[in-house]
């Protein structure tokens, strides 16, 4: 297992290098000058060559390419931002753990509340609650996060005053960003873990456990979710990374300065470094979740779990163990 | 051999049929296809039956409710908002569809060549598929938006680029469990080129889950859509996109929360038509999840 968790990150360093290649290149394509961006519209061009001198900006592509994967991945520095001047790593330091709180936390509530609620509904399939709970969950896949945010806004902090309707500070700050950023989730989880059960419980094995004659108790948990499990757990490491996707939507709605506010900012003003660093550092963290997942899976999975562990050549055995 | 062929077709027609029967049995998928179509109906006939011009401004009329001048009320430069959803509609509808389409375009090219060719090409391009994976979907196409501007296909592009990936990948593994099949090595032997054998023979017989998958997409490319303006890298004001319209509705959250209800509505109503159409397509295409 070892060996297969280094070969995977070892694959990971190619895959990252040519997602950094790609932003930086794709972007140079974007259209508007920071420097003179920087300087504002009454700077002379003299100015602007100053400027650009002093960011580096006019030196070959190439030039500014390496530079920029020498940094980012020998001297493990994001570089500064062309605005503020700030140090990148830093600032996204400071950023991260707020937007990881609302994916975080939303996560948290998708898996506690969607896949029981799943695997609920597909078990009482056919009866009223079911047919509530898929609607339900039709809607609130649905309905567009920002836009439940700001109904929750409208609603607790304008109507009933009950939470800060935007910035930062205690806890009473992330309510609302987490609940709208979990409904979704919630929702699609209750879709899938639904899915995923009815697929089993239609299973030969599932119908070979019944006419046993065991109790449908035993049938469902010890037959039926094991099995139901499986493809439930290959799209939590989606899912985390859609609620990180999202978070940077939400924190737009409640200016909660995190990675995304951090991001479009980055993108809207043209400073390089900062929207460059956001997506490798994103890139870098996604790519872990998508391993972390696929670990998950395999020790669950004891066919998957034997193919990592013994390599191909000793696959025989790993079978002759399931079996 | 012709015995076979045509019994292939006949049950292919059936199937067909079959699929068809289990949808004209799903209330959602009535439910669904309703609102699909009145929803894609009423945005090709905006021009005709929107009351108003949806740049026409009447700062007069600014941030009225609803009224039996403006049913669905104005907005804060006194635009009608029922013209504007109106509008709106041909934008989002057309977005959805368009960067769905050309992802599994894209998808389709590159799946089909990586998938038949295999070797260093399906390598060559996997990897890079790898690399267009690595970068979660959202991002990409914020980034890709930001580069290319704000033009409708742009825009088209920049949403499209995040289906490629997974879409080329399920083309790809269905085309490599039919590759080699008999009818295949037969078009090989009678000297078909590589070309005519992709596009005739492979692709038919491999594009079903891929366009399975495509109609769950589209939903999500609604939704994507309207996030994308929202942040203000998808359509751009005036033009009355629901994403959009909900943007600038945000400013006026305090004074005029009005504004933000019905973009919102159509928004989601449009998600759920799509969601249950595409949920009843899966399943009525599923043997498995047939009873």
């Amino acid at each position: 297992m070892g060996k297969y968790i280094v070969k995977r990150l070892l694959m990971m360093i190619p895959v990252i290098l040519a997602v950094a290649i790609l932003i930086f290149t794709i972007m140079t394509f974007v259209p508007g000058n920071p420097a003179s961006l920087i300087l504002g519209a009454d700077a002379t061009e003299e100015q602007i060559r100053i400027k650009e001198h002093e960011l580096g900006l006019d030196q070959p592509y190439l030039v500014r390419l390496g530079s920029f994967l020498k940094q980012t991945f020998v001297e493990l520095d994001f570089g500064r931002s062309y605005w503020t001047n700030t140090s990148v790593t830093e600032e996204m330091m400071e950023r991260f753990p707020r937007t990881l709180a609302i994916a975080g936390f939303a996560m948290v509530f998708t898996t506690i509340i969607g896949i029981p609620l799943g695997i609920f509904t597909a078990v009482h399939e056919g009866t009223f609650a079911d047919r509530i709970g898929v609607l339900l969950c039709v809607v609130g896949v649905s309905m567009p996060t920002f836009w439940l945010a700001m109904l929750f806004v409208l609603l607790l902090s304008l109507k009933l005053k009950l939470l800060p309707a935007q910035g930062m500070g205690g806890v009473q700050y992330y309510v609302m960003p987490v609940i709208a950023q979990s409904l979704g989730g919630i929702s699609g989880m209750v879709r899938t873990a639904r899915a995923s059960m009815l697929e089993v419980v239609r299973a030969d094995y599932v119908t070979t456990a019944r006419s046993k004659g065991l109790s449908e108790r035993k049938v469902i948990y010890e037959h039926a979710l094991p099995n139901a499990m499986l493809p439930i757990i290959s799209v939590l490491g989606g899912q985390l990374a859609n609620q990180l996707g999202g978070a940077l939507v939400i924190e737009q709605v409640f200016s909660i300065p995190g990675i995304g506010l951090y991001l479009i900012n980055a993108v809207n003003t043209r400073d390089y470094p900062v929207a460059q660093s956001s997506v490798v550092f994103l890139s870098i963290l996604f790519s872990l979740i998508v391993l972390a997942t696929d670990l998950c899976y395999a020790a669950v999975d004891p066919m998957i779990r034997a193919q990592f562990t013994q390599g191909g050549k000793k696959k025989k055995k790993g079978k002759e163990e399931n079996a | 051999m012709s015995a076979k062929t045509k019994k292939e077709k006949k049950t292919g027609v059936n199937q067909w049929q079959e699929v068809f029967n289990i949808l004209i049995h799903n209330p959602n998928a009535i439910i669904g296809f309703v609102i699909v179509a009145v929803l894609i109906i009423l945005a090709i006939i905006a021009p005709w039956i929107s009351p108003y011009d949806y740049l026409e401004m009447d700062l007069m009329a600014a941030k009225q409710g609803p009224s039996a001048a403006h049913l669905f009320g104005t907005d804060d430069l006194g635009r009608d908002i029922l013209s504007r959803i109106l509008y709106g509609g041909r934008y989002s509808m057309s977005l959805g569809f368009l960067s769905v389409g050309c992802g599994a375009l894209i998808a389709l090219v590159i799946g089909a060549v990586a998938g038949y060719f295999g070797g260093w090409v399906d390598n060559l391009l996997m990897r890079m598929m790898d690399v267009l994976s690595a970068i979660p979907g959202m991002l990409l196409s914020i980034i890709v938006a930001a580069a290319l501007g704000t033009a409708y296909h742009d825009t088209v592009i920049a949403m499209a680029i995040g289906n490629v990936a997974a879409l080329s990948r399920i083309l790809r593994a269905q085309i490599l469990s039919i590759r080699e099949k008999e009818y295949v090595q037969a078009a090989k032997a009678s000297n078909c080129s590589s070309f005519r054998i992709i596009f005739s023979h492979i692709i038919p017989n491999s594009v079903m889950p891929m366009i399975i998958n495509c109609t769950s997409r589209l939903a999500a490319a609604l939704l994507f859509c309207a996030s994308l303006s929202f942040i203000g890298l998808g359509v751009q004001p005036p033009e009355p996109e629901w994403g959009a319209m909900l943007a600038s509705a945000r400013g006026y959250i305090r004074t005029y929360p009005y504004m933000l209800i019905s973009p919102g509505l159509f928004i989601a109503v449009s998600v759920v038509g799509f969601t249950l159409l595409g949920d009843s397509l899966r399943d009525a295409m599923d043997p498995k999840l047939r009873k």
